[in-house]
């Protein structure tokens, strides 16, 4: 492992110094089993000096037994982990490797590119800043370039590095490699990256890797190595309002109160005034308490515990904020999802939602629509498959604060959890909170001013809606049930209907009566919710037990 | 004026950050100590992550019976140091039956005293989370593990269906029986490590430092003789060097390696000179390619 070897032979301590200011860069490659991807990461950690001789000596045994290469050294088989991958030739989930130069830590998510993994995908972009997106100089632009560009801005990530490999197949031709670059510009210019940077690169044969290669001499930039190490992707997060997810309160004796967190953005010192999200209380920062010492400023990404000036009732799931730039604080995130499990969506079905703050229960209401990784097109859908994509309505069992994914990754984001296998079935980061009379799904009668208007509760079953808010209604009204719903309540399903006060209640205890069916009556927060179903069916899986609350 | 954070400042948040996930979401955590570097960075990131109070939750050492003498007096330090619990735990069926890394060969005394001890003592405390110091770089099999790993009720771990990871959301949900093993310092390597220890100035075993001591040379390695029941093989000779370890463990599976760093600087200025990697002191992963791989679906940390 030479850094600089020769200031390590000389002056540890000084070397030891000049490694205490390096910083961290998180990237994930992209590519199909044919693009070099593994070759690429395999020569990075290779130039990079991270192999050692023992390594070495097995990676020459495993090259003449299962290499590629026709004996000679097969970088690749660094980096294939698992038994059961090195028989089929390919990676098969995501896997970290890391490397670092004397400016940089490197944390690589290396992800296969088959469709059906989409969510490996996902899941080693989420805590990525920069994508190196492998393309094969011969066959340029393929469909998989285009879903992986499109997943790696979806969750987030503006910077991309578009390696254009095997350049040596192609002559080096640099007609072809500006071809491909333009191409890609083209495609890419609605997906809102801030910076895209084409490099020609064999990583087979190191070259543009390491050191600028000989055989490119019309390539004016940096080889990809220092491109790495120099590449500006920190983001404005110390600059946004501040934001402290409470992850548990240090309460070890009666004169100790900390709030301790993940700062997500903004700075925090001692005297600021800070709001709860929930409760609206304010107060002051007393201390910055660590083990080292009190601190006097801390920024985004520190770990932190926080003693305030006030006893307020704060407690994990709460959220700390500057008091002029509160959160979104909600029960309905529109979000995108990504599904993440073998079993599809079901809309309706209450899962858990795992959030920067802590887990709330809550359902899909409604899949707006799914999006083709492929073409990029919208498609009406009523639900989501293992690796869709789609835009969905949220509701959760109780308000919890968010942020735009857009404007912050780390309070922006949330996974499902099934509440029965406890798998984690998909990936969400939130859009927005659409306002509440969006989401009434009515279709009203006739208005007349001097009659109770008629809402007949429609469609529900068809869309797999089950909410009905009528917190918006000014007059009177009266419910009427469609046969559908009748069915679908039949069945053993539930609809929940949201009212402003009390006065609300009649209507719906006529409709109740007329049709048969029992409710559940709970006051919450903002009004009223009652929970309508039939009596002496057995509610389908995921209602047994909802949680709600009703 | 903007602070960016340096790459250890992070490593350190990210560890405290997942501590304090486990503490606040498990009904009965356990860290898993097992006096290493790695243990010792573990332990301290725990005690940051809840200072001014102690960790919430006990250490457990799996004892083997044949670890370094220095490492046992070490434990103890630091459980008083750190004002947690200790519990250790020893396989007694397999002292009864007299298994050691002598008579039962590394692979078998392995599984009986680590990998089963293991077992029985998270079975015997009912944990449902176990914080464990391993790390990504260390081994091809680790590097695909999750940062909370599931595992079954039967302690087994499923390469092929693990749960996704995504942002700093972990997915910590289990049924009874079934735990999860938590490991703080996956994306740390080697390097980070002993820079971390320096920074922080974090107390670690002496043995890790070059000192002489009594060793004898056993199929290729240096074996120290750390008590008397490390019995000599014809032409064995016990000889004085100075030696140090790189990784620790039970004494008579552990290779020394010559050496006058006796300072930390030195250490580290060493382990960025040399070309081999820390494990390969370990008789464990020599036995079989894919060894970890199988060990770990077994149970093994």
């Amino acid at each position: 492992m030479a850094h600089q070897s020769e200031l390590i032979e000389k002056d540890i301590l000084a070397y030891l110094k000049s490694q205490e200011e390096k910083s961290l860069l998180r990237f994930i490659t992209c590519g199909s089993v044919d693009d070099g991807k593994s070759t690429l990461i395999g020569r990075l950690l290779w130039d990079s000096k991270m192999v050692f001789e023992d390594q070495l000596a097995a990676l020459e045994a495993d090259s003449k037994k299962v290499g590629t290469q026709g004996g000679a050294i097969d970088y690749a088989l660094l980096l294939d982990g698992l038994q059961a991958e090195r028989e089929q030739g390919i990676t098969i989930d995501v896997a970290y490797r890391f490397f670092s130069t004397d400016r940089r830590k490197f944390i690589v998510a290396d992800t296969p590119g088959h469709e059906q993994y989409t969510r490996n995908m996902v899941t080693g972009a989420s805590t990525a800043k920069v994508a190196v997106i492998l393309v094969d100089a011969r066959k340029g632009l393929l469909t998989q370039t285009r879903r992986h560009s499109f997943l790696v801005s979806l969750v987030g990530i503006k910077h991309i590095v578009l390696a254009i490999n095997k350049m040596d197949l192609i002559g080096y031709d640099q007609e072809k490699f500006n071809a491909i670059e333009a191409d890609y510009r083209e495609f890419a210019a609605p997906l809102g990256f801030t910076s895209i940077t084409a490099l020609p690169i064999s990583a087979l044969n190191g070259d543009n890797i390491i050191e600028k290669s000989s055989e490119t001499p019309w390539y004016q930039g940096p080889p990809l190595l220092n491109f790495l190490e120099t590449v500006q992707v920190e983001d404005d997060r110390d600059e946004q309002p501040f934001r402290l997810p409470v992850q548990w309160v240090n309460r070890p004796n009666l004169d100790f109160r900390g709030f301790c967190g993940t700062v997500a953005s903004g700075t925090v010192r001692p005297g600021d005034e800070i709001r709860v999200a929930s409760s609206g209380q304010t107060s002051k920062v007393a201390r910055i308490v660590t083990f080292n010492g009190d601190l006097e400023e801390a920024v985004a990404g520190q770990a932190i515990t926080l003693t305030l000036e006030d006893e307020i009732d704060i407690s994990r799931g709460d959220m700390l904020t500057r008091p002029e730039a509160p959160p979104l604080y909600t029960r309905h995130p529109e979000a995108h999802l990504v599904w993440m499990h073998d079993e599809p969506l079901q809309p309706g079905q209450l899962y858990l939602v795992k959030t920067a703050t802590g887990v709330t229960p809550g359902r899909v209401t409604a899949v707006q629509y799914a999006v083709d990784v492929n073409t990029l097109e919208q498609k009406q859908v009523t639900t989501l498959g293992l690796n869709e994509i789609g835009l969905a309505r949220i509701e959760l069992d109780r308000p919890v604060s968010f942020d735009p994914y857009g404007a912050n990754r780390d309070t922006g984001s949330f996974i499902l959890i099934d509440r029965f296998t406890n798998a984690t079935v998909a990936a969400g980061m939130v859009l927005n909170a659409p306002d509440e009379s969006q989401r009434a799904h009515l279709s009203a009668g006739e208005s007349n001013p001097w009659a109770p208007r008629l809402i007949t509760l429609d469609a529900v079953a068809a869309t797999n809606l089950n909410l009905v808010d009528l917190t918006e209604e000014k007059g009177l009204f009266i419910l009427d049930l469609a046969q559908s719903i009748h069915d679908y309540l039949g069945k053993g399903n539930r609809i929940l209907i949201r009212l402003r006060d009390l006065s609300q209640l009649e209507p719906v205890a006529q409709l109740a009566y007329d049709n048969e069916l029992a409710f559940e009556f709970d006051r919450n927060g903002d009004g009223v919710s009652i929970l309508l179903f039939k009596r002496g069916t057995t509610p389908l899986k995921g209602y047994g037990d909802d949680g709600t609350g009703i | 004026m903007k602070k960016n954070l340096t790459h250890l400042q992070q490593l350190e948040a990210e560890s405290i950050h997942i501590i304090r996930e486990v503490v606040a979401e498990f009904d009965n955590p356990v860290m898993l100590y097992s006096i290493g570097k790695d243990s010792a960075v573990m332990l301290h990131l725990a005690r940051k992550a809840f200072y001014p109070a102690p960790p919430p939750f006990p250490l457990l050492h799996v004892d083997t019976t044949w670890k370094f003498r220095d490492m046992i007096e070490f434990r103890g330090r630091m459980a008083q140091e750190s004002g947690m619990e200790l519990l250790v735990h020893v396989n007694e069926d397999g002292v009864k039956k007299g298994v050691s890394p002598f008579t039962h060969g590394s692979a078998l005394y392995t599984d009986v005293m680590k990998t089963e001890g293991l077992k029985q003592a998270l079975d015997k405390y009912k944990f449902d989370a176990a914080f464990g110091g391993a790390r990504r770089d260390e081994e091809k099999s680790r590097a695909k593990e999750r940062i909370f790993s599931f595992r079954s009720a039967n302690h087994r771990w499923d390469p092929k269906n693990q749960r996704p990871e995504l942002w700093s959301l972990y997915n910590t949900r289990v049924k009874p029986g079934e735990s999860i093993r938590v490991f703080p310092l996956s994306n740390w390597t080697e390097l980070d490590i002993w820079q971390y220890i320096h920074l922080e100035e974090i107390p670690i075993v002496p043995l890790y430092y070059a000192a002489v001591r009594p060793v004898v040379e056993r199929d290729g390695m240096l074996i120290m003789v750390d008590d008397d029941r490390l019995e000599l093989k014809p032409g064995e000779q016990v000889e004085y060097k100075s030696v140090r370890f790189r990784t620790l463990g039970c004494y008579p599976l552990t290779g020394a390696v010559e050496s006058e760093a006796d300072t930390l600087p030195e250490i580290i200025q060493e382990m960025l000179l040399t070309r081999t990697s820390e494990r390969q002191g370990r008789l464990i992963d020599h036995d079989q390619a894919g060894s970890m791989e199988k060990k770990k679906q077994e149970g093994y940390f």
